[in-house]
């Protein structure tokens, strides 16, 4: 059981996600703040499913949230290697720059 | 009473680090927040009941991502002031979103209510005797095997994709290739000179390493003479 209704986290997590969507648009030049906003609004997500599954006592929620860890972990990985691929390639980090990688 | 002001403190700290990570100036100090970041959510996690995701969360999140966020962060040589670039430009769009996507999410926050029939409706009601990790391990790993291996799955090929994509060849390596050793013949190798006899041995016909060329810069001098004497005549 919540020890605060279930509104406190909704509203906790619905800040977060809006601090990870304006972290993506106030860091166009960084990848690795990005990938960290994403990071940021899946947390939100999370948040979110454990508070709706401890408030209804139904754990399916729990699982959904440890495979939604999973995936970001797996993002997370993956987009970092990119990032390491771009950086090698071009000597920076600039998401603008990405347009010049099409064929 | 106590956990509710645990809660304000883990919501209160979580919210401002998340800030922080959008933020502050140094990518660095963005992935140490990120860190406190996901320490309190797991104190959130723990308030709600979730003590396994808590856990996990700290394990996998602390422990890996954000390790690996701090490894690329360093490794890479970033210019960080202009990274700030076009912050004043971009931050007004941001905002707007943000405050939109606030917005939409107040309404829908102050209009929702649960199904009355919602306790019925449950996929996995929460058995009460049995600790959270030992639930969420029957239900895991007896009603949703399939979805735990291709979890595994998806973790599987994302190593093999950064592997892949990260691993260069190095042409410069010297390795030894046995197989190359061992097919190697006197004849690929070995050149036999025939010289005549009191045929003049002029300086090209050497074959000795290349001298250096602050050392060839004073061979004329040298003419005929051996090569070492050359050079001390030219210190004296």
């Amino acid at each position: 059981m919540l020890p605060v209704s279930l509104g406190h986290y909704l509203a906790v997590s619905a800040v977060l996600l809006v601090l990870g969507v304006f972290g993506i648009f106030l860091n166009r030049k960084n990848v690795i703040v990005i990938l960290m906003s994403i990071e940021l609004i899946l947390l939100a997500v999370n948040l979110n499913l454990v508070a709706f599954s401890a408030t209804l006592g139904d754990l399916a929620g729990q699982i959904f949230a440890m495979f939604v860890l999973t995936v970001a972990a797996a993002e997370a990985a993956i987009g970092l290697a990119i990032v390491v691929v771009y950086f090698r390639n071009r000597g920076s980090i600039e998401v603008e720059d990405v347009t010049l990688m099409k064929g | 009473m106590i956990a509710t002001a645990a809660f304000y403190v883990f919501a209160a700290v979580l919210l401002g680090s998340a800030a922080l990570v959008v933020s502050a100036r140094n990518p660095v100090h963005s992935v140490l927040f990120l860190i406190l970041a996901f320490f309190n959510a797991a104190g959130l996690f723990l308030l709600a009941g979730a003590e396994f995701l808590a856990m996990i969360l700290v394990i996998v999140y602390v422990g890996a991502v954000a390790v690996l966020f701090l490894f690329v962060v360093m490794m890479l040589d970033i210019d960080f002031t202009r990274m700030r670039e076009g912050i004043q430009r971009y931050a007004p769009v941001g905002a707007t979103v943000g405050v939109i996507l606030l917005v939409e999410l107040a309404s829908v926050f102050g209009s929702w209510q649960l199904l009355p029939q919602s306790a019925s409706l449950r996929g996995a009601v929460a058995p009460g005797a049995v600790s959270n990790t030992a639930a969420l391990g029957d239900l895991l790993y007896t009603h949703n095997v399939l979805l735990f291996q291709l979890a595994g799955l998806v973790l599987l090929v994302a190593m093999i994709g950064a592997i892949v994509l990260t691993l260069r060849a190095r042409k410069a390596s010297r390795r030894q290739d046995i197989s190359r050793q061992v097919a190697q013949r006197v004849e690929d190798t070995l050149v036999l000179v025939k010289v005549g006899l009191g045929a003049a041995v002029t300086e090209a016909e050497f074959q000795r390493p290349l001298p250096e060329p602050a050392v060839a810069a004073a061979e004329p001098h040298g003419g005929g003479h051996g090569h070492g004497g050359t050079h001390a005549a030219e210190v004296r």
